[in-house]
């Protein structure tokens, strides 16, 4: 079928893998005792909102389904690119609740056929000599891959790779190194 | 899994038709080939050749020829964090990146497989488009490297190219060479072969051109899915060929030989005549498309 889509120019749309981020709590427990960096309860959504109302009526339902927890809190941005990020917040000690809380974004876009527009969705870690890390879910590859800005426009390289070396078993971590983009506005750090 | 971007089964049908029809022709002409001529391998492998090369060196010749250099994330930090996300979002390796340093306003992507895949955008381009614009023109030279537009174009032109060398050659050879021997039934096959030649020229000229505007519509239309923005892509496209018909004449004759990789022609306004032999299809034909995709957008998603 691939020959065939290449030769009449088609593209099949990729469909999103949701279930892979309820592995991000154990995760983090691997992170806490291996490199000292903590959850932030802080974890963010990012998509392409399509144009019209129907993808503007997705978004704001998503949106409404964890404005009606009080333990939740909230906030949607734009950034640079004109991708929309949806963050939640919740208690440091609450990962899995904002893991659910961000699955439950994903499967509402996803279900309202917006599961093509899912870009990534980030889990911010902090440590106490202030690195920052964030674990990015690449919804069309399944795959984790660790983020950690040093500056304005710089990534402290060496503690991605520890972070990479120390998940490997744990998560289906971005071999493509390529892949690992930087995400230097998310709301998620 | 729901989805709101579904195909469109029409213009796979008229592709799939081009191609065939494409097949035909070809098939016709290598059987005439080989009963009429003797020396037929010998045209085949010159064109095999140097089709070969254009397409193992597609990369390398389009970027000499628009005097294109590879940039990296540091010097082009908008265009790559476009790419980066458009890529993510489409689960494709990311492609090299190039710039032309020309104020032509366009993009093009090149690289025989998506591995060795470059996407060139000019400084023109860049300088004219917001962000999510330029994004709608890099989705559309995504949808081309997807496509595998460079193999795929390659190959259906390969034996028009022999179709055209044969009739070339054909002609000359009756011009210069004269007909010393007097063998009145060489002769006749002579001419067979040039007109045979001739007709599987044009015709598959004539297929090429309309596969290529299908090729750049079903690009169209997976740059927009992409995005989820077909109105952006076509504000893209006005604002682009606005600004290509009031570009000088001469800037347009030295970038013309790469029309084929273009994200628009580059030719200035011109009658509609043209439209049966041109690389693109009209811009009203794009944005049309468009519109029906923006518009499919609101309709309820269907079961994928």
């Amino acid at each position: 079928m691939r020959f065939l889509d290449a030769l009449l120019g088609r593209t099949r749309p990729v469909q999103p893998d949701l279930d892979a981020l309820f592995a991000v709590p154990a995760a983090a427990t691997t992170l806490q005792a291996a490199l000292d960096l903590e959850p932030t309860g802080v974890g963010a959504v990012c998509f392409k909102t399509a144009e019209g109302p129907a993808a503007a009526r997705a978004e704001s339902e998503a949106l409404s389904l964890l404005t009606a927890d009080q333990a939740a809190r909230v906030a949607t941005s734009r950034d640079e690119y004109g991708y929309t990020w949806i963050a939640g917040r919740r208690d440091r000690d609450d990962l899995a609740g904002l893991v659910t809380d961000l699955h439950a974004v994903n499967s509402t876009l996803a279900d309202a056929g917006y599961g093509p527009s899912l870009l990534c969705t980030v889990t911010g870690f902090t440590g106490a000599d202030g690195r920052r890390l964030g674990l990015v879910y690449l919804f069309k590859r399944g795959t984790f891959y660790p983020f950690a800005p040093s500056g304005a426009q710089s990534r402290d390289n060496a503690l991605e790779l520890q972070v990479r070396a120390q998940l490997g078993g744990e998560l289906p971590v971005e071999s493509d190194l390529s892949r690992w983009f930087p995400i230097w506005t998310t709301p998620a750090l | 899994m729901r989805t709101r971007f579904r195909p469109d089964r029409r213009l796979t049908a008229r592709m799939a038709l081009t191609v065939f029809l494409l097949g035909l022709v070809y098939v016709a002409f290598i059987a005439v080939l080989v009963t009429l001529l003797r020396s037929w391998v010998a045209i085949v492998v010159i064109a095999g050749g140097v089709m070969a090369v254009q397409y193992w060196c597609s990369d390398r010749i389009a970027l000499a020829g628009m005097g294109a250099r590879i940039v990296d994330p540091q010097q082009q930090p908008r265009l790559h964090g476009v790419i980066d996300r458009l890529c993510a979002a489409a689960d494709m390796p990311k492609p090299r990146v190039a710039v032309a340093d020309t104020d032509l306003p366009n993009a093009f992507a090149t690289g025989r497989n998506t591995d060795r895949a470059v996407v060139c955008v000019t400084t023109g381009l860049m300088r004219r488009l917001d962000t999510d614009e330029l994004e709608g023109v890099l989705a559309h030279e995504l949808s081309h490297i997807a496509h595998r537009d460079v193999a795929v174009m390659t190959l259906a032109a390969f034996l028009g190219v022999v179709a055209g060398m044969v009739t070339r050659f054909m002609f000359y050879s009756q011009l210069f060479g004269g007909r010393r021997r007097g063998d009145n039934q060489t002769y006749l096959l002579l001419v067979l072969v040039m007109a045979v030649s001739a007709v599987v020229y044009t015709l598959s000229f004539l297929l090429i051109r309309a596969l290529s505007r299908y090729r750049e519509l079903a690009a169209d239309r997976a740059g927009a899915t992409l995005t989820g923005r077909p109105s952006v892509l076509a504000s893209a496209l006005t604002k682009v060929t606005g600004e290509m018909a009031r570009i000088p004449t001469r800037d347009l004759r030295t970038a013309q030989a790469f029309n084929a990789f273009f994200f628009t022609p580059a030719v200035g306004a011109r009658p509609s005549l043209a439209t049966l032999l041109s690389t693109h299809p009209t811009l009203q034909r794009r944005l049309d498309q468009l519109a029906e995709i923006s518009t499919e957008l609101e309709r309820a998603a269907p079961e994928a």
